[in-house]
């Protein structure tokens, strides 16, 4: 009996050792999809896109300045690859409880900037913990395979957060313009300094 | 509304109020500078936050850092802003020094948004979002990086960690 108590112990100390150090998605992983509230109140899932050839998935958020900088560069790259079959999903996985981050300010950032695409409330942080979001916003461009949707491409939009008229490097759009043309995508991670998710209290 | 040569007054007389009163140097930095200034002290323990004014969860957490820069003396305290990579402007960071009225160490990151650029340099691990805190022990090659808001306590308990 007791040694089965020490397995449990090891068993258990292993996976404590083991959680903090998961941190989402690496490039070529399967992404899992997902059932979120949109701001209309009905719920969207990656398969409900049949003829979708991938996703622009953004992690976002209302109240961050990153967020703010970026509103229309992220309206932007819906409206210029939603024909092309790579639709964008914006989700806001924030503590639904901090200031301006409920799902009636969801609703109203929406309606405000007119939004095309989905914006999702990620109500329990499931989905920005599996994908391993981080910061807002956080993009993961997802490319269809035979296994599901891939990821290919993690991080910012481009490389210039203080003024889209001085950026050179679109990093999102060099991504999906690759996956377009079945090249290599040129760069598959960036890192960006941005806003912190906000998580529920553990 | 000021009209605009009301408003540029207005900048001026901030500049000069914000360089005046300033109870204390806020330095501009580069990623390099600020890499060798982390590992060149092996005196003392090397406490490292970055934040932005913008930051709510940052601003939250300011006090712990206060506290400790004023009550342990084997560590030195630095306040990284990383406002400069949203906004070129650092009288609102020097602004908001004094309306705080911080005693650690402030410095400003000269640095932008970068293509895979200097994050790594500081930390590997590093996602990029804010708050983060770095706290490295040069003498024993220690280091602990914490990537969310601290709570009361859990600064101390990573300096006893680098100090062992």
């Amino acid at each position: 009996m007791w040694k089965g108590w020490i397995l449990l112990g090891v068993l258990s100390a292993a996976l404590t050792a083991f959680m903090p150090s998961f941190t989402g998605y690496e490039i070529g992983d399967t992404a899992t999809d997902f059932k979120l509230k949109n701001v209309d109140g009905k719920s969207v899932s990656l398969g409900d896109y049949k003829d979708a050839k991938g996703f622009i998935l953004v992690f976002d958020c209302n109240t961050c300045p990153y967020s703010k900088a970026y509103n229309s560069r992220i309206i932007a790259l819906n409206d210029k690859y939603v024909s092309k079959g790579y639709p964008l999903i914006a989700i806001n996985a924030s503590d639904n409880s901090s200031p301006g981050e409920s799902s009636d300010d969801n609703i109203n950032k929406a309606k405000k900037h007119s939004y095309k695409f989905p914006y999702l409330t990620d109500e329990t942080q499931e989905i920005a913990r599996a994908y391993g979001a981080t910061n807002t916003p956080h993009v993961f461009v997802l490319n269809r395979s035979r296994q599901g949707f891939r990821v290919a491409y993690i991080g910012t939009i481009d490389d210039n957060a203080r003024n889209p008229d001085n950026v050179t490097r679109r990093f999102v759009e060099d991504a999906v313009d690759a996956l377009l043309s079945e090249k290599e995508v040129p760069v598959k991670k960036t890192k960006a300094i941005g806003c912190t998710i906000k998580w529920k209290p553990a | 509304m000021p009209t605009p040569s009301q408003n540029i007054l207005l900048a001026v007389l901030l500049v000069i109020t914000s360089t005046g009163t300033q109870t204390q140097e806020v330095n501009l930095v580069s990623v390099e500078q600020l890499q060798k200034a982390i590992i060149e002290d092996e005196s003392k323990i090397q406490v490292i936050n970055f934040w932005a004014t913008w930051c709510a969860p940052c601003v939250k957490e300011m006090p712990l850092f206060e506290k400790l820069h004023l009550s342990d003396g084997r560590v030195h305290v630095r306040l990284v802003s990383m406002d400069m990579d949203l906004d070129p402007n650092p009288v609102k960071v020097m602004a908001f020094v004094r309306r705080k009225k911080l005693l650690s160490e402030v410095l400003i990151l000269n640095e932008k948004n970068p293509p895979n650029g200097w994050i790594d340099r500081i930390e590997k691990t590093w996602s990029g979002a804010l708050p983060a805190t770095l706290i490295v022990n040069n003498r024993n090659g220690k280091r602990r990086f914490i990537e969310r808001q601290l709570q009361e306590g859990e600064l101390e308990k990573l300096i006893d960690e680098v100090n062992k």
